[in-house]
């Protein structure tokens, strides 16, 4: 059997990142496997700009901030398979993977970086009552037959959910000459950026109903209409105010789970939020050699931060291949989410072995305004930082120092909270 | 005297912006940056956006190779600009920045390629 | 063939129509199988519990009772023969307080009456012992051996494949519209012409009525029955072993707790009484009561984990059990109607003595060289490392994964398109292979398995539909 130092399961943004940091911290024995015929993982159905304003300082289109990526690892002869679909990963990091040319697959790693992305949330998933005919797509789906395939899926479209995808796809079949009635929101707020609210939205005068969501889907063979209602605060329909759209096509953007079907047969812990592995400092699953990062670990919202927090794992479990890493004297602190933030990334930081700092990223339950994240250590505030806004759709952030715990030699709990400013 | 509440696109932090519109007169509050200002002064003078989209490739593994407009363009050319991107069929290989369109709808913009397209 | 006579036509390729048909293939006859749709399984068959009923339930001396019970036994050797997953988990019927026993009690003396082996009652305490997740309140059950799970399209494609084989003629796309008698059979009309046969068999399903009324004064009145269900995940497929039914009761109709014999967990039915044949549309509420009821038998189902739900027509007739046999008023018409559950486990033996009842009324002999064999599909998923290894150096495609939830191979695609009676419709591709049938059900695979139907049926892609016409998929190319 083959063994490689590192094995990059997915060949996305997360997947070439990692690929690229690990050989640059010094190991070059890593195989990227990638499912699809291409590098750049959903990059490459996601045509529109607003990618790598953080990395790149200018902003990209998804295939170009992909093709950067794809152009470095190559440069660097990192080598990948396409058409690679792993089918299992064993807790001694055994993968079996096949693919047309080789048959199937096993080989060993010393490390796994787990990049697999997420999926978006069916229909099914959604219990959205009425007949299940062809013209109910997934944005995403719908995005990949318009961008790659060339096939526009409809013409008269109703979209449920405001998710970036749903909001891109409202434009984008705008653009190429869809009637775009309307976009249903479950929540009071949308999940996706505000710009894209601006941009792909209001500058067509799509509406935009919050609290709405669907309640029938007419049409035995193609969809021709669906209704919609309002909701209340428990999110249950109100009765009264259902109306009516005629349509061929209901695209569906409500949220993304992370695909971690191969995570869960490694065996390690998983958090119930983020559908992730709980990972600590080093982005290091519980599984020791095992790192997790980007969509994989949590739907982040801009690729950017992907890459950044990519980057780490693959410098990660390059230490780990070389053996730098320092595991012994540690200091395990658990972080908690409480009072308006859902989760953190990672869950665990070891502050005797830590790097000079740790970015811990998150997202808040609901819109605030007006108020500050706070950060504690045991139960000493040490940081607070006000916000004019908090919004789910938007991913948070704050850096620990390993300084700022030199006078916590004790420490076993950090808690991450939203507070009133 | 005028005054927009607008939301910034220039970057993912969507900014809220007021505008103040006094004769010639335009002044811009709650940007965080730059970007902001410039966005919310040619939004209620000019209003411009990038268009992407996608064109019809021959000779490639896939139908369709990305494309956008190279600078943004006035925000009532767009459905123009996409009439002419309709139009367009290019052949394999396509390489990241090639030009596409010379003018777009009479913007004095140009069309380019977004994305490397190997030939079959 | 337009224009030509056959012995036997059977209208309605269901489960019970593809049945008659293998079943008919075994005699020297020519056979046309007419089915509306453009695949078989495309009705009630496609759309309930999947469930070998043990036979305890119908009301001795029916013909459910007759027809379930020997259709049950033939399950085995049928899965065997065809190919198709059935698998005998066993059912159990619960049973939620003392003052119910005597209705357990009673459906225990219906079985044995009916002649269901093996059957036992048990205490909520052993039951719960062998099915922990079974809910406290259950003070005890009836335990059914001989129930199991199938895959009904498995079975009903298997069947129809294998008629196929043997030489039955598959019409898809055929609507009847209208039967005319003779003195010596029948023409039967439909939206693609008129089609002369010395017999007919009507196994329309929820139509039933409408055909056998075409011919006979003797008026059948079948209520479309709709049932939801919702299904759950692989993750939770083992959240019980058995298929769990309740007791009716002070809980009202019951709802079934089961796992499939893909792995998943079905929930369901409601049942509720509809005007329009073809409402398949699910409701809120409904969906609210599968949550509720199921609630109610097993615990902690894990309910985050649906990925689909649905619903089924089924064909209930007037007089509560199937009508199975020649009109009285129309000789060589022969009636499959009124086929609502125990449906799906009749179907075999309602098969063989239909085909007996045309075969003996047309003098018909046995065929020398009928194929009782079909070959089942590859599922690559289930099989060890060296079988898969050797079968991708065989065909390549097997090593390429279109459906990544349930790991289904361009190889396993084609074949389902190309075999006899092939897919033509996502909704087929799915139905043979269960592409797409995972948790982000076809989200990522549906383009690719479009272009492969595209690719080996010709169709072109912006005709490619999710069953028959008018379902199409895309509006245009760009």
């Amino acid at each position: 059997m083959k063994q490689y130092d590192i094995v990059i399961i997915g060949g996305g943004p997360a997947g070439l990142a990692a690929a690229i940091s690990a050989k640059n911290a010094g190991v070059s024995d890593i195989m990227i496997l990638e499912r699809d015929e291409s590098l750049g993982g959903i990059l490459n159905q996601c045509i529109h700009n607003g990618f790598g304003l953080h990395t790149f300082k200018e902003e990209l289109t998804g295939p170009e901030y992909a093709a950067r990526f794809i152009a470095k690892a190559q440069e660097m002869e990192i080598p990948y398979k396409l058409g690679a679909m792993v089918l299992s990963v064993s807790p001694e990091k055994v993968i079996t993977y096949m693919n047309k040319q080789e048959g199937l697959v096993q080989i060993s790693a010393k490390a796994i970086i787990l990049a697999m992305g997420c999926r978006e949330r069916p229909r099914g998933a959604l219990n959205i009552p009425g007949f299940r005919p062809a013209g109910i797509y997934s944005a995403g789906t719908a995005q990949r037959l318009m961008n790659i395939e060339g096939y526009s899926v409809g013409k008269e479209v109703v979209i449920l959910g405001s998710g970036d995808i749903g909001l891109i796809m409202a434009r984008r079949m705008t653009l190429e000459g869809a009637n775009v009635k309307v976009v249903a929101e479950l929540m009071p707020y949308s999940g996706g950026l505000k710009r894209n609210i601006v941009q792909c939205l209001n500058d067509f005068n799509i509406p935009l109903k919050l609290s709405h969501t669907v309640v029938g889907i007419d049409g035995e063979k193609r969809i021709t209409g669906v209704t919609i209602a309002e909701v209340d605060a428990n999110r249950q329909p109100i009765p009264g105010t259902e109306i009516h759209y005629d349509c061929d096509t209901l695209l569906l953007s409500c949220g993304l789970i992370p695909e971690n079907e191969l995570t869960r047969e490694i065996g390690v812990e998983m958090n119930r939020v983020t559908s992730g592995p709980n990972v600590d400092d080093k982005l290091q699953t519980g599984v020791e050699g095992v790192f997790a990062c980007g969509n994989v670990l949590h739907v982040h919202d801009l690729v950017d931060h992907v890459s950044s927090e990519a980057a780490l794992a693959g410098e990660n479990a390059a230490a780990y291949v070389l053996a730098k890493a320092e595991t012994e004297s540690a200091h395990k602190v658990t972080l908690k989410a409480e009072n308006g933030v859902r989760y953190t990334v990672p869950q665990t930081i070891d502050v005797a072995n830590m790097r000079d700092s740790v970015t811990v990223r998150f997202r808040v339950a609901d819109i605030y305004h007006n108020r500050s994240i706070a950060v504690y250590y045991g139960d000493k505030k040490v940081m607070s930082r006000k916000k004019r806004v908090l919004a789910p759709g938007e991913m948070e952030q704050v850096l620990l120092k390993k300084d700022s715990f030199k006078d916590y030699p004790d420490i076993t709990e950090i808690t991450i909270r939203t507070e009133e400013a | 005297m005028e005054t927009k509440n607008l939301t910034c696109i220039g970057c993912p932090m969507g900014c809220a912006l007021t505008v103040t519109i006094d004769g010639d007169e335009i002044t811009v509050t709650g940007n965080t940056c730059t970007v902001g200002a410039n966005y919310a002064k040619k939004e209620v003078t000019n209003p411009t956006r990038v268009v992407t989209s996608s064109v019809r490739v021959c000779g490639a593994a896939i139908a369709r190779v990305s494309v956008k407009t190279a600078t943004d363009i006035p925000k009532n050319k767009i459905f123009d600009c996409m009439a002419e991107i309709r139009e367009i069929t290019v052949n394999a290989p396509v390489s990241i920045g090639d030009v596409i369109i010379e003018d777009c709808a009479g913007t004095g913009v140009k069309v380019v390629a977004t994305k490397n397209v190997a030939a079959k | 063939m337009i224009g030509s006579r056959y012995d036997a036509v059977i209208i309605g390729g269901g489960a019970v129509g593809s049945a008659i048909a293998r079943e008919l293939s075994r005699y020297e006859l020519s056979v046309c199988l007419l089915e509306k749709e453009e695949d078989v399984c495309s009705g009630t068959s496609k759309a309930n519990s999947a469930i070998a009923h043990a036979g305890f339930d119908a009301k001795p001396g029916t013909k459910k009772a007759e027809f379930n019970v020997k259709g049950n036994a033939m399950m085995d050797t049928l899965a065997s023969e065809l190919e198709f997953e059935f698998k005998r988990n066993g059912s159990v019927v619960l049973c939620f307080a003392d003052e119910d026993m005597p209705k357990l009690a009673e459906l225990y003396q219906k079985g044995i009456q009916n002649g269901v082996e093996g059957l036992e009652i048990v205490s909520g305490d052993t039951l719960r012992q062998r099915e922990p997740n079974i809910s406290d309140e259950v003070v005890a059950a009836l335990v059914a051996p001989t129930g199991g799970i199938v895959c009904p399209f498995g079975m009903t494609i298997a069947l129809a494949e294998n008629a196929a084989d043997n030489g039955v003629e598959f019409r898809f796309n055929t609507a009847v519209t209208d039967i005319r008698k003779h003195d010596d059979g029948y023409t039967v009309v439909t939206n693609c012409g008129e089609i002369e046969t010395k017999t007919v068999i009507n196994a329309a399903g929820v139509y039933s009525d409408v055909i056998h009324n075409m011919v006979s004064e003797k008026k059948l009145h079948i209520t479309p029955r709709k049932g939801d269900y919702c299904l759950l995940d692989k993750e939770a497929g083992d959240h019980v072993s058995y298929t769990v039914f309740q007791l009716p009761g002070k809980y009202g109709k019951g709802i079934l707790v089961s796992p499939t014999v893909h792995g998943n967990l079905l929930l369901g039915p409601t049942a509720v009484d509809v005007e329009d044949k073809d409402n398949t549309a699910t409701t809120a509420a409904e969906l609210a009561d599968v949550v509720k009821k199921s609630a109610v038998s097993v615990k902690n189902i894990p309910y985050r984990l649906t990925i689909t739900s649905f619903s089924g027509v089924r064909a209930h007739e007037d007089g509560d059990d199937f009508v199975i046999g020649e009109a009285a008023d129309a000789p060589g018409f022969f009636d499959a109607a009124g086929i609502e559950s125990p449906g799906l486990t009749s179907a075999p033996a309602i098969g063989v003595y239909l085909a007996e009842c045309v075969a003996e009324k047309l003098g018909a002999e046995k065929k020398a060289n009928f194929n009782p064999k079909r070959r089942g599909f590859v599922k690559l998923a289930e099989k060890s490392f060296e079988e898969r290894a050797a079968l991708i150096k065989e065909n390549p495609l097997y090593g390429v994964i279109v459906c990544r939830c349930m790991n289904i191979s361009e190889g396993e695609i084609v074949d389902a398109i190309k075999r006899t009676l092939g897919a033509t419709s996502l909704d087929g591709v799915k139905r043979r292979v269960h592409q797409g049938m995972g948790r982000c059900q076809a989200g990522f695979c549906t383009s690719k398995t479009m272009e492969i139907l595209s690719r080996d049926t010709g169709i072109p892609l912006e005709k490619i539909c999710k069953n028959s016409a008018g379902s199409e998929m895309l509006s245009h190319k760009m």
